[in-house]
């Protein structure tokens, strides 16, 4: 078969079932974009290319599918790299492609050249510079299988415009040809006795679930585990979801902005079993204040986890498909009642501080995200932005369903809830999305909302509006003498914004408007926007100071009840 | 501890960019890195040399061995090894200094290379230590002009190392073409 390197990129995608692609042309890209009309993919413009990008990667974590994103040379290559550094933080399976100007001027400063693949280097699983037609379908091929296997990641694909237009003999090859790649294939049938052994030994053990449990699809093996051994389950960020929230071993978010009981169980566990988490340090603290009683196994598909920020006693190389299964059937049941006695009097302290458990007329934030988790009955996909409204959404949301939280975990990329918002809704078409974002997020990829209207998505987006660049404002109000330098925010009318994108957009100023507006929005078939008007100078707790230990919380202040002071 | 680390890359355009962008990125101080042609067509060898902790050098070995084009890494810092550098040393020469210097570089087997009239140019290969004292002696003279190439090291015959002789480990020896199921489904 007779193709031009164009249309062979797109046969290849149609072959690797790729159905949606997120992206900008341009004039690098333009062979590219002329021959995708002749092939049922279906292109979503986007209004920046870092949208592309984090569309690319929502798409991938909601559906666990490759997502693909596009864009011309130079100024569309560099707008992609916050959205691949996000991508490649998180684990998230992405294939970027780029234009490159001819390949006889590359090296020339030529019109709209950047060194993509300089630029993107320490951002991507890895990268190529296509410059001969014949050699796409075999980068294609290779591409897609590096970016989803082992521990997943972005990979791009530089491809220059003559090598678009050249003509090929096409053939898509059926095998990889990767010397320098290799997944775990080592036997760590000891290593899952030896943890096995531990588990059963321990009295107050602790699983961690990490943003890999989810990635390896192993959430029901997760739960049999944790119910087999009656062990408690503490989430990363990223692994929320990993276990529904509800469950009664599940102890949700711990770290920075963790749960208490969460946070203190890691203090006082004699062993923490790690699934696919990476140890970040919002998660852990200081690395030997890390759970000080515990001996620690780490469970990773990446050998370059195990020790590099908390040293393990036990290492366990492989995915949890595998590990798991082979895991599992060697844990005993133990009697570990005193031990989850223990974590249920650390929840009730964190129930009492809670201030949903407070009488308060004021249109709290925490009351927001609640009202939208019984509303959707735990049920939606929620895509949150990053600061104070992301933390407010991982604590109220009760997160049930898998693959339900999508977030900036490792980067923390303002601005990527929304675009991320849409491609996960483009990706799961039947599903009720939901944004949470704050004010100053939002703004950043504001543009998005004519992406949303001219394609129809029917997201939902919840603004938490304080007025400020909060999670800043809140750390200089615990740690700068409440110097709000540069974090006092103004913003549009984003409801009328919203209208002016032809998207219904609601503002609400009262607690009472709550649950009638979020009602109005679950119901609609279409998009809507709703602007929350919270409490400006509301804090998340608990908070761990920064070079503090976990258990070491800022607690929410007992607030005056009665005239009196608790 | 100083750390020699063995690495196999394929020879492809960019490959040094991500070792040595991988170094920079990571934090790591690299003493010497060479790159060269090894006896696998296609395949380039390199020798890098780093001080660091043990933690910190098994990081560099696991994220080298990350790389898509890097087929193999492996730390000979234990191991018995031929190790060697090549200097090429221009050192000042005046007609009475000249035999001094001469003399100098035949008890350390160097070969003189090039005779200018006020210069003689020395050519060392040894282990770093040896081309260290050979620099050291030549200095007083006046060094006009240096080239060393850093390290390269080979793990000796017949040692029980699992490297086949080849200096890396035997059971990722050969590139080869992996049927995609047997790679997607580890065990
Ligand atoms: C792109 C980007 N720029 C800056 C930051 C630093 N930052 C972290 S949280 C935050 C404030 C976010 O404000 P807003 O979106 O209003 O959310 P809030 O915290 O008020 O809920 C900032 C500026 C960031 N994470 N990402
Ligand atoms: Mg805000």
């Amino acid at each position: 078969m007779r193709l031009t390197g164009a249309q062979a990129v797109w046969e290849s995608l149609v072959r690797e079932g790729v159905e949606t692609i997120f992206g900008v042309p341009g004039g690098a890209v333009l062979p590219l974009y002329h021959a995708l009309a002749d092939y049922p993919i279906h292109h979503v413009l986007v209004r920046h290319e870092q949208a592309a990008a984090h569309a690319a990667d929502g798409y991938a974590r909601a559906t666990g599918k490759v997502g693909v994103c596009i864009a011309t040379s130079g100024p569309g290559a560099t707008n992609l790299v916050t959205g691949l550094a996000t991508a490649y933080m998180d684990s998230s399976p992405v294939v970027a492609f780029t234009g490159q100007v001819p390949s006889p001027v590359i090296g020339t400063d030529a019109f709209q050249e950047v060194h993509v693949t300089g630029i993107t280097l320490p951002i991507t699983k890895h990268n190529y510079l296509v410059t001969h037609a014949q050699e796409l379908p075999t980068v294609i091929k290779e591409a897609f299988y590096i970016a989803r296997t082992g521990r997943p990641g972005p990979v791009l694909i530089d491809i220059s415009k003559d090598a678009q237009i050249a003509e090929i003999e096409y053939a898509y090859p059926d095998e990889v040809h990767l010397p320098g790649y290799r997944l775990p294939q080592g036997d760590f049938s000891s290593q899952v006795q030896e943890a096995a052994q531990m588990l059963n030994e321990a009295r107050r053990p602790v699983i961690i679930a990490g943003h890999g449990v989810i990635l390896s699809g192993t959430e029901d093996q997760l739960v049999e585990l944790a119910e087999k051994g009656h062990i408690p389950v503490v989430a990363t960020l990223l692994g929320i979801g990993a276990m529904p929230d509800e469950h009664p071993l599940c102890l949700g978010m711990g770290g920075m902005h963790g749960q208490g009981h969460a946070n203190m169980a890691l203090a006082e566990a004699d062993l923490v079993l790690s699934l696919g988490s990476r140890f970040d340090d919002r998660f852990t603290g200081p690395p030997h204040t890390f759970a000080p009683l515990a001996r620690i196994i780490h469970v990773d598909v990446d050998p370059a986890e195990i020790g590099k920020n908390v040293p393990a006693d036990l290492a366990v190389i492989g995915d949890l498909k595998d590990v798991l299964p082979a895991l599992t059937p060697l844990v005993e049941a133990r009697d570990r009642s005193a031990w989850l006695a223990r974590i249920r009097e650390w929840r009730e302290e964190s129930a009492q501080l809670d201030i949903l458990a407070q009488e308060t007329d004021d249109l709290i934030p925490q009351y927001v995200v609640r009202q939208i988790w019984h509303a959707t009955q735990g049920n939606a996909i929620m895509v949150s932005d990053v600061g104070q409204n992301q933390m407010w959404e991982a604590q109220y949301y009760v997160h049930r369903r898998r693959r339900g939280l999508i977030s900036s975990g490792g980067l923390g990329t303002m601005g990527f809830a929304l675009p991320a918002a849409i491609g996960a809704q483009m990706g799961l078409r039947d599903e009720q999305v939901w944004v949470i974002a704050g004010d100053g997020g939002f703004q950043m990829t504001i543009q998005e909302l004519a992406t949303i209207a001219q394609e129809q998505i029917p997201l939902k987006i919840a603004i938490l509006n304080n007025g400020y660049l909060g999670m800043v404002r809140q750390w200089q109000e615990f740690f700068f003498e409440r110097r709000y330098s540069g974090s006092r925010l103004s913003g549009p009318d984003f409801a009328q914004v919203a209208r002016a994108y032809g998207i219904p957009g609601l503002t609400i100023r009262e607690k009472s408007e709550v649950v009638p507006a979020i009602t109005q929005a679950v119901t609609s078939d279409g998009p809507m926007l709703l602007d929350f008007h919270i409490v400006p100078e509301e804090n998340v707790y608990p908070m761990v100071a920064p070079g503090s230990a976990i258990y070491n919380m800022i607690r929410r202040p007992k607030t005056v009840q009665n005239g009196e002071e608790e | 501890m100083k750390h020699t680390l063995v690495a196999l890359m394929e020879d492809k355009p960019g490959v040094l960019n991500r070792v040595s962008s991988l170094f920079h990125r990571r934090n790591y101080n690299i003493e010497s890195l060479t790159v060269g042609h090894s006896e696998v067509p296609g395949i380039s060898r390199m020798t890098i040399v780093l001080e660091g902790e043990d933690r910190i050098v098994e990081q560099v070995v696991k994220q080298l061995s990350k790389l898509i084009n890097v087929t193999h890494v492996l730390d000979v810092s234990d191991k018995p090894t031929v190790v060697r550098e090549l200097a090429l040393i221009k050192v000042r020469a005046a007609s009475r200094t000249r035999s001094e210097i001469a003399e100098l570089a035949r008890i350390f087997r160097a070969r003189i290379v090039d005779v200018g009239a006020t210069s003689l140019t020395i050519e060392i290969t040894g282990p770093e230590e040896r081309v260290d004292s050979l620099v050291g002696l030549l200095r007083p003279f006046g060094i006009e002009e240096m080239a060393r190439t850093g390290r390269v090291a080979m793990v000796r015959s017949g040692e029980d190392d699992g490297n086949n002789g080849k200096g890396y480990s035997s059971q990722t020896a050969m590139p080869q073409s992996v049927p995609l199921m047997a790679q997607e489904v580890p065990m």
